[in-house]
């Protein structure tokens, strides 16, 4: 027990990891998720533009549920809105709403992305919250308020609400960051515990094709995963692919790549394959938490909010949603592309610059 | 590079990690086609020189030129003309000898059409025809280390480093194995082994000595040896180990060895070496035959690496 002790003092790694696990699971679960959503970005297109129906969407902005980002003219462009994932939640005001209000009927459309079954449940709540809703504008004018259920929401991609549908696409990037991060990471200290890499640096291999060899044949086993999970996903759970497929496998791709580049950084930084495996689970973790496959976004303050940016399943996650269950197209969807490039190129140049074809 | 420059000259070499000080000011030569050994106690800075002469580490000062060649400046540059055979077996245990050799040809840029011929040749020369599918993971030792050898020269180097080669292997294994070092040198090739093996060193056309990071002896066998002419002293005692004690603490003894019945004596350099130690043991009153005999390499080495390192009977052998 002693010499276990003494043993994981030289580690400094692992202490590092016995303190820093803890603490950042307590920070992540404490600050960063929260089911209760607030502030789900929201397009509105007021078609009516009375002061009623003003009154009604700044009544459920008041509610901090929504927070309107984009003014829309049409119904048109809040779909398109929401199959890009600008926004998760739209409130279309009709023309004639002036009259629905009259005479009772539905006055107000909210339209939701539910491609995350959260989301959806925050905005029908949002639509049966007891608001105002022009009330105190009503008793003014003598005119009739809006009651509850003159609001109806509509649930695009997932009406029915099935979680299997919310939780596979994301899978795919769940695994592919657990194994491609690891795989590589571990790859690579393993042949430096085996002496294999002071053999290697001996030969005129180039420190890139070293990394580029050791990230290729990983990537094409990233891609037969992508191709178990899609399949089983639709065979067993129905999961549809709305996009198209080649989208789909771009995009997995592009996580594959940032995944097998951290890997790599990880390798040029961990001693022991040990060492390798604690720092995966140290980008796992927060990957899982916070990239919105769990929880939704939203719901997660700014600053944590920043933090699951930098992450790439974080960018995944938003695409494989929008291509497999919104159909949006990869170009819709460009800044998440972009941001999974750009990680994947720091990535590589760190490792590059950090691995030596020297032992010193 | 011309015929009679050497292929290693190194001047200065140091290499500190942190208040260790691991090589200390080396001056080295290596003349082209020799078979040079490199000889030294564990942690005499044998691998960290080594190292250091193929560019895989930065030396903390000194000037080092190999194959003509500004090392480490040069040393992507060296690297296509050089191989080199790690201390611990570093080929890929989870591939066959084949796809180790097929591997390596194609990590030293070796073209493809050319590559199976040299493959083919390289497994018929190290006798690897029976067992080319075989596993290296499952080999012996003395297999592990030909396949070692046949992967660090598939590019036909012209200066192969060997970084205590054979010390995990039978001495059968090692005699084919330095077989092979000499067909290599003979073909041109020059070689830098560091051993700690004694026999090993005895076939080195030329051997430097390390002790503690700095150069301690540098010369041919015949010239090391030559020069602790007359301070070797066989004695013949019928009391070896009363006789042992009794000249370990004599003044002008260095280190004393117990070889069978007989003793062997190092001894300061000085005039009728092996009379003087006759003469103490019997004032000691013990009856001793001593003659002077020709050194070998073992004695220089612990004339060289101080009788704490060498092999007198009450102390640890290095």
């Amino acid at each position: 027990m002693v010499k276990e002790l003494r043993q994981l003092r030289r580690d400094r790694v692992t202490l590092a990891m016995i303190i820093g696990i803890p603490v950042m699971q307590l920070v992540l679960f404490g600050y960063a998720i929260n089911l209760n959503l607030r502030g789900l970005d929201a397009g509105i297109a007021d078609q009516a533009g009375t002061a009623g129906s003003r009154a009604v969407v700044m009544d459920m902005a008041a509610t901090g549920v929504i927070k309107p980002v984009v003014a829309a003219a049409t119904p048109q462009q809040l779909m398109d809105e929401l199959r890009r994932g600008e926004i998760s939640v739209g409130v279309v005001v009709p023309p004639d709403f002036e009259r629905r209000r009259a005479e009772g009927r539905e006055a107000v459309q909210v339209l939701v992305d539910g491609s995350d079954t959260v989301v959806q449940s925050a905005a029908i709540q949002l639509a049966r919250m007891p608001l105002d809703y022009g009330r105190s504008l009503a008793s003014v004018t003598g005119l009739r308020e809006v009651t509850p259920d003159q609001i109806s929401v509509v649930s695009f991609y997932n009406p029915e609400r099935r979680s299997e549908v919310n939780i596979v696409p994301g899978l795919i990037g769940v695994i592919l960051t657990m194994t491609m991060v690891l795989f590589t990471g571990v790859a690579i200290v393993r042949e430096r515990e085996r002496g294999n890499m002071e053999l290697l640096i001996a030969t005129p291999v180039s420190v890139s094709e070293l990394m580029v060899g050791k990230v290729l044949p990983y990537a094409a086993i990233g891609l037969l995963q992508t191709t178990v999970v899609l399949l089983v996903g639709l065979l067993l759970f129905n999961v549809p692919i709305r996009g198209s497929v080649l989208d789909v496998y771009v995009a997995a791709v592009l996580l594959v790549l940032a995944n097998l580049t951290l890997g790599l950084l990880i390798s040029t930084r961990a001693q022991t394959q040990f060492q390798a495996m604690q720092m995966t689970f140290f980008v796992f973790l927060p990957s899982i938490l916070l990239s919105g496959f769990m929880f939704p976004f939203a719901g997660m303050p700014r600053v944590v909010q920043w933090v699951a940016e930098i992450l790439p399943l974080t960018h995944f996650v938003r695409l494989i949603r929008g291509i497999m269950l919104r159909g949006a197209s990869l170009l819709e969807l460009w800044p998440n592309v972009v941001a999974l490039l750009a990680f994947t190129a720091v990535m590589m140049s760190a490792a590059i610059l950090r691995f030596r074809k020297r032992l010193d | 590079m011309p015929p009679d420059e050497p292929a290693i000259r190194a001047r200065g070499l140091t290499k500190r990690f942190n208040a260790l000080v691991a090589v200390d000011h080396v001056d080295l030569t290596v003349p082209a086609s020799h078979v040079y050994g490199f000889l030294g106690p564990n942690g005499s800075g044998k691998s960290t020189t080594i190292r250091m002469l193929c560019g895989l580490m930065t030396p903390t000062s000194g000037d080092i030129s190999v194959l003509g060649l500004d090392v480490p400046r040069e040393a992507e540059a060296l690297r296509r003309r050089i191989g080199y055979m790690t201390q611990r077996f570093s080929l890929f245990e989870d591939l066959s000898v084949r796809e180790n050799l097929e591997f390596l040809a194609a990590a030293q840029d070796i073209p493809k059409d050319r590559t199976k011929r040299r493959v083919d040749e390289l497994i018929a020369q190290y006798d690897f025809a029976d067992r080319e599918r075989q596993l290296a993971g499952t080999m012996s030792g003395g297999q592990k280390q030909r396949l070692a050898l046949a992967g660090a020269v598939i590019h036909e180097p012209e200066l192969l480093f060997l970084d205590e080669p054979t010390s995990a292997v039978d001495p059968e294994s090692r005699r084919d194995f330095w077989e092979k070092l000499f067909e290599l040198a003979d073909a041109g090739a020059t070689i830098l082994v560091s051993t700690h093996l004694m026999d090993e060193a005895e076939r080195c056309h030329r051997l430097a000595i390390l002790n503690r990071g700095r150069l301690v002896a540098d010369g041919s066998p015949a010239q090391l040896t030559g020069a602790l002419e007359g301070r070797i002293v066989e004695v013949v005692t019928p009391d070896a180990r009363k006789a042992h004690r009794m000249l370990a603490g004599q003044p002008g003894v260095i280190s004393v060895a117990q070889i069978g019945n007989n003793l062997r004596v190092l001894a300061e350099p000085g005039e009728d070496v092996a009379a003087r130690i006759q003469a103490s043991l019997r004032t000691a009153g013990l009856q001793s035959e001593a003659v002077t005999v020709p050194a070998n390499l073992e004695d220089v080495f612990v004339a060289t690496t101080g009788a704490d390192r060498g092999r007198t009977a009450d102390r640890p052998a290095a």
